[in-house]
């Protein structure tokens, strides 16, 4: 995997889409469905992760000719829960309300596998700075697929949007899209939208590499 | 006594830490698709629990009293090296244990429900009977939750899906079923 020359682009871009950590390499799925229910809480934790990713990753790629090759999965994690206690104690100091709704899950970052799995597949063997904007990109492609899943069960589960009614004194709410289930399901949905998607796209780019008018003597 | 119940059948079934918490579904996922692995992450995943449970408490009764920033820290490394003792004193007493449990020891440090027992248990304020008995529920419920999962999948694979449903969304459809049915639970009692 190393042996891939990339540009500093594609560090970042990597991680947004193509290895997306939640929807493509099915990493960090706990947060992802557990404090999504509404789009400020999974603003409040994508941005908590993002902190402790980045700044993980710029310490360990520091450090990385002093970590002893023993014990560097101990010391990635002391790392990391030290940044996820600044920022625990940050949220707590800062944001008192959003502190509460996430709960134990602020502290939980220290296991959410996307982090451990940055230091050890990327900032473990790269430069500082590419390091960053690897932890960079996975941080925001994570941001947008706690974005999407927040929206979704959001505006079906309470008819908000951050906090705003969208819809009239009609509108019954979705309940059951707040509630654990809702969680599975939207993410559920929203992985096999992505499958379907992608088998489209392969077909799609199937028939264009046929060769002039096969497709319409089939048709005829 | 009757808390001590009470716990154990909470986190059993109501606050059930895979499909109501979400807890530790990264081996739920990934090692849910046979009976038989499925059974030994649940009993290594109890194991580790229970003996988290009762260092966490030695830890928050002597020694975080008087380090309350260090608690994060403290509780990871503990666990990391839990996890390892474990694993040697298993792998020197019973070789059989050991070939059984295999990969899926190790990786139980970074599963977050062990985690997320331990800070349950601080924030709760638990004793050590309590903690002990939120342990072996939570190991039980976590254990249910991979057992059913992996009897539908075993099912699953001879079934007739389309070929884009054949990956994790489905299962993600069917864990939502599987908390749905859970949430049945919710009414066992308003006093937890």
């Amino acid at each position: 995997m190393t042996k891939h020359v990339t540009t500093p682009t594609q560090d970042v871009l990597r991680g947004i889409w193509h290895e997306n950590p939640v929807l493509v390499q099915a990493l960090g799925l706990c947060p992802t469905l557990a404090v999504t229910n509404s789009v400020a809480n999974s603003l409040a934790m994508s941005v908590a992760t993002f902190f402790v990713l980045v700044g993980s990753s710029f310490l360990v790629s520091s450090f990385k000719r002093f970590i002893p090759n023993e014990v560097r999965i101990a010391t990635y994690v002391l790392i990391i829960a030290t940044f996820v206690t600044l920022a625990d104690m940050s949220l707590e100091a800062l944001v008192p309300t959003v502190h509460k709704a996430l709960g134990a899950f602020v502290g939980l970052i220290v296991v959410n596998c996307i982090i451990l799995a940055r230091q050890e597949a990327f900032a473990a063997k790269h430069p500082v700075g590419r390091s960053v904007l690897d932890a960079i990109g996975s941080g925001f492609g994570f941001t947008i697929t706690m974005l999407i899943m927040g929206s979704i069960r959001e505006v079906l589960g309470a008819g908000s949007f951050l906090g705003y009614r969208l819809f009239g004194a009609s509108f019954e709410p979705w309940v059951i899209f707040t509630l654990p289930p809702g969680g599975f399901f939207t993410l559920g949905f929203v992985l096999l939208f992505l499958a379907w998607w992608q088998k489209r796209q392969e077909l799609q780019a199937k028939v264009r590499a046929w060769p002039e008018g096969v497709g319409e003597r089939k048709a005829a | 006594m009757g808390d001590v119940t009470w716990i154990l059948i909470s986190s059993m079934l109501v606050n059930n830490f895979t499909l109501t918490l979400f807890l530790g579904l990264c081996p739920f996922m990934g090692v849910s698709s046979k009976i038989d692995t499925a059974l030994r992450l649940g009993v290594a995943d109890t194991f580790v629990l229970t003996m988290t449970a009762v260092a966490v408490w030695a830890l928050n009764t002597y020694v975080l009293e008087y380090f309350p920033y260090l608690r994060l820290i403290s509780f990871i490394v503990v666990i990391a090296s839990l996890v390892q003792i474990v694993e040697m004193v298993i792998k020197k007493t019973s070789p059989v244990l050991f070939r059984a449990l295999g990969i899926y020891l190790p990786l139980i440090t970074t599963n977050c429900a062990i985690l997320a027992l331990a800070i349950f248990q601080t924030n709760r304020g638990y004793t050590l009977v309590q903690a002990l008995a939120f342990a072996i529920g939570s190991g039980a419920g976590l254990t249910m939750a991979l057992l059913l999962m992996a009897s539908i999948r075993v099912n699953l694979e001879v079934a007739d899906i389309p070929a884009f449903a054949k990956g994790l969304g489905l299962v993600f459809i069917i864990a939502g079923s599987l908390s749905l049915a859970f949430m049945g639970f919710a009414g066992l009692g308003a006093a937890g």
